[in-house]
């Protein structure tokens, strides 16, 4: 059977799904940050797949370089965020961080 | 026949891993997965003929977020080992959270098996995409690309700033 859109289409959506389970069920902030980071790549499939299929259309290779800038400036931030939360709190525990300060 | 062997064996790859950063119990182990997940979706790229995607997946991801995330769980490890919710509020959590993304899944795979996407056939010949790209970055993207750029000085500017320590 040859390979043709469905089929990566089906990959990005499992990841989307894995990626959403594990920003729902994870207590830990960095596991989070890893949900999120899969819900992106799915994201970039879909764009590099559909570009593809379209007759090498250049412009979805471009939106996935845009989104993987700004995963790149989200992770620096969140990590800096969360190593301040980890200075006050002494835990990254998302259910208990409920204060912006002491 | 060999490209299908290789399509099933990156899609494989990060379908597994991904289910490794997901249930893994330790945040290391999780860590570790997504650098398999990254790789195998550089190949995924790499078949859908988008060389130069594939080569800054990798550059940025693992060679900069991966190496992030790795500082980060180190730099916040003194909670190990399990992870996921025990106890009752845990539990509830967990299968609504699991529920939750087997509606998602089973909504997004009936749409993507259902819909008759319209694909042309016609296909450019390229033997790399670098230029194309190039081109389209500095003449119809040319403001979102250096929109991006002030975003990431004043990302990473205020990364710094707030992860010093007082």
């Amino acid at each position: 059977m040859e390979i043709g859109l469905t089929h990566y289409l089906v990959v990005s959506a499992l990841l989307f799904t894995l990626g959403v389970f594990g920003v729902v069920s994870r207590k830990n902030s960095i596991l989070v940050l890893m949900g999120l980071e899969l819900i992106l790549n799915s994201a970039n499939l879909n764009f590099i797949a559909f570009s593809k299929f379209k007759g090498l259309n250049i412009e979805g290779h471009i939106a996935t370089l845009f989104v993987i800038v700004l995963a790149a400036a989200e992770v620096a931030v969140a990590l800096a965020i969360i190593l301040n939360i980890y200075q006050n709190y002494h835990h990254i525990d998302v259910d208990e961080i409920n204060n912006l300060k002491e | 026949m060999l490209f299908e062997f290789v399509f099933y064996m990156f899609a494989v790859i990060v379908i597994v891993s991904a289910m490794g950063v997901v249930f893994s119990k330790k945040m290391m182990y999780s860590a570790f997965s997504l650098l398999f997940t990254f790789f195998g979706m550089a190949g995924l790229y790499v078949l859908l003929s988008a060389d130069f995607v594939a080569i800054t997946q990798i550059m940025v991801y693992v060679g900069g977020i991966l190496v992030l995330i790795v500082f980060g769980v180190m730099l916040t490890s003194k909670i190990t080992g399990v992870d996921i919710k025990t106890g009752t509020i845990g539990k509830i959590q967990l299968t609504v959270g699991a529920i939750t993304s087997v509606i998602v899944a089973i909504i997004l795979l009936i749409t993507y098996l259902n819909v008759d996407w319209v694909t042309s056939q016609f296909q450019i010949e390229v033997s790399t995409t670098t230029h194309y790209i190039g081109f389209g970055l500095f003449t119809e993207y040319l403001l979102p690309f250096f929109v991006a750029a002030v975003l990431l000085l004043i990302a990473f500017i205020g990364a710094a700033k707030i992860a010093r320590r007082k």
